[in-house]
């Protein structure tokens, strides 16, 4: 194993349009979900006239906040079958989109600790071939020889009795996902238009025709958000009312050292989870901070907690210093499960509640928004997951595969 | 990390308390009566600001009483707390 160089890019990825009055499609929010949504829209769908409005700079919240962890290993149908398509456009991105991302799929382990986690986990595994999904059940032995610099001690305070591992999981490198996605949008005639705040929704009745923004009015044909941590801010201006909390989700990085760890690892039970970037920092975080907030940290006993379990796992950790922390905001639903398609609003689509784990499905969530704000119906990889699930009461109770604690 | 008075036992730092969400949710009157919208409303909708904000914490580590606070969730400041029997201060906005 060898630290890769980050790739080379250009100057100037994508152009900077001045907002035009009227556009077919406008998508609120230049993260990997709203690029990846206007690149499927403009190559799936032959829809260019598109505007990604952004009230920061491109990939500037949530995507330049993640961990960068991709995987697809979640226990129901419906989560396996989207995150599984996610993952299978993953492997194809980098040439397609002709930019080398450091797509490295190392794999991750989500260890068990107790017979309860040992039982969640096989049966995870299982339901994971069953959808076609590569994830096995390794003993500790196994999952030693997988991450030798893990420690499965019998003799830790939360012993490891075993992980699942899901082989073609991995990391990306996520800045340069989205220049990857937004240089291509671009050339396609997709405007991005960053330090654009949309303030609120042109209503004729109860359809969407347009966004208010400090730039100026915008007309559109359809309207999606995708506007992560914010989208119940937004999507109440509009009048629609989301069933989602926003929490504070912190993240860290060490200083830079060797090649020391070959995979991703997740617990939930000790509450971390790590992998290694490709330049060296070991990257960490743990669940959301429990109370709802929109200031982009959270507390420090959170952080001294996922440093605790670190190190009781990896005590080659030990003297490793901390370099940076930051924080996101994640939009979390009652089922841990993310919200996209129609809202009560004609023309008016939301995509959000991915709470901890938008990253990975950014290409499927390109995919199948694209398709919704295309044809005005859902794909049938994100039909389950529509509003009406919250008053049906088919919700996809995702908490444990969601593996971050919300 | 906050920095919450707990009505009854004064200032104490936030890992002394469990989070409970958004206060001042009244359970239904005629639950019987509530159609699925309503039901929905009522189990799965929660107001989600940015800015002041009504929510329920509990003293779980000292005299474990649940109690309200006014905090702004975009600065973190912690405005009040006050009894569940108190109403919100400054009105309900």
């Amino acid at each position: 194993m060898t630290a890769q160089p980050l790739p080379e890019h250009p100057d100037f990825l994508w152009r900077t349009p001045e907002p035009r009055s009227s556009y077919d499609v406008v998508i609120v929010g230049a993260g990997g979900h709203g690029l990846a949504t206007a690149y499927y829209l403009a190559k799936n769908h032959g829809i260019t006239n598109i505007a990604v409005l952004e009230k920061g700079w491109l990939a500037g919240g949530n995507m330049a906040r993640n961990t960068t962890i991709i995987r697809s290993n979640y226990l129901w149908d419906e989560s396996a079958a989207i995150y599984e398509h996610a993952l299978k456009l993953w492997e194809r991105l980098p040439e397609e989109l002709d930019y080398d991302f450091l797509f490295s799929q190392r794999g991750v382990l989500n260890l068990a600790h107790t017979l309860q986690d040992v039982r969640e986990g096989v049966r995870r595994a299982n339901a994971n071939r069953l959808n076609g999904v590569d994830a096995q059940w390794l003993e500790p032995d196994e999952v030693a020889k997988v991450c030798p610099i893990l420690n499965v001690s019998p003799r830790t305070r939360y012993p490891v009795l075993g992980a699942t591992f899901q082989p073609r999981a991995g990391i990306a490198k996520h800045d340069h996902v989205a220049w990857a996605l937004a240089r291509r949008a671009d050339e396609l005639g997709v405007d991005l238009i960053q330090g654009c705040e949309v303030t609120g929704f042109l209503k004729d009745g109860d359809r969407v025709v347009g966004v208010e923004t400090n730039r100026g009015r915008i007309h559109a044909g359809r309207v999606g958000l995708a506007a992560a941590g914010h989208s119940s801010v937004l999507a109440e201006r509009a009048g629609v009312r989301l069933p989602v909390q926003s929490h504070p989700l912190q993240a860290l990085v060490s200083e830079l050292h060797e090649p020391v760890h070959p995979t991703v690892v997740m617990s939930n039970h000790v509450h971390v989870y790590v992998s290694q970037a490709h330049k060296g920092e070991l990257v960490m975080g743990a669940g959301v901070d429990s109370y709802n907030g929109y200031g982009q940290r959270g507390s420090f006993h959170v952080i001294e907690r996922q440093m605790a379990a670190a190190v009781e796992l990896f005590p080659v950790f030990a003297r490793a210093h901390v370099l940076r922390t930051w924080g996101g905001i994640v939009d979390v639903t009652p089922d841990a499960s993310p919200i996209i398609g129609r809202t009560p609003v004609e023309n008016l689509y939301v995509n959000c509640g991915w709470g901890t784990g938008g990253f990975k499905a950014t290409p499927a969530v390109g995919w199948t928004f694209a398709h919704t704000l295309a044809t005005g119906e859902p794909h049938p990889l994100n039909a389950p997951f529509a509003l009406e699930r919250f008053t049906t009461g088919a919700l996809i109770d995702e908490h444990g595969a969601a593996a971050v604690a919300h | 990390m906050l920095l919450i008075t707990c009505p009854w036992c004064g200032p104490r730092d936030e890992t002394e308390y469990h989070y409970g969400g958004q206060a001042h949710v009244p359970h239904p009157e005629n639950p019987g009566e509530l159609t699925d919208e309503q039901w929905a409303a009522y189990v799965f909708y929660r107001d989600n600001p940015k800015g002041p904000f009504a929510e329920r914490w509990m003293h779980s580590i000292g005299c474990r009483r649940w109690f309200n606070v006014l905090r702004d969730t975009a600065t973190h400041e912690v405005l009040t707390s006050y009894r569940l029997d108190e109403p919100r201060p400054g009105g309900n906005r």
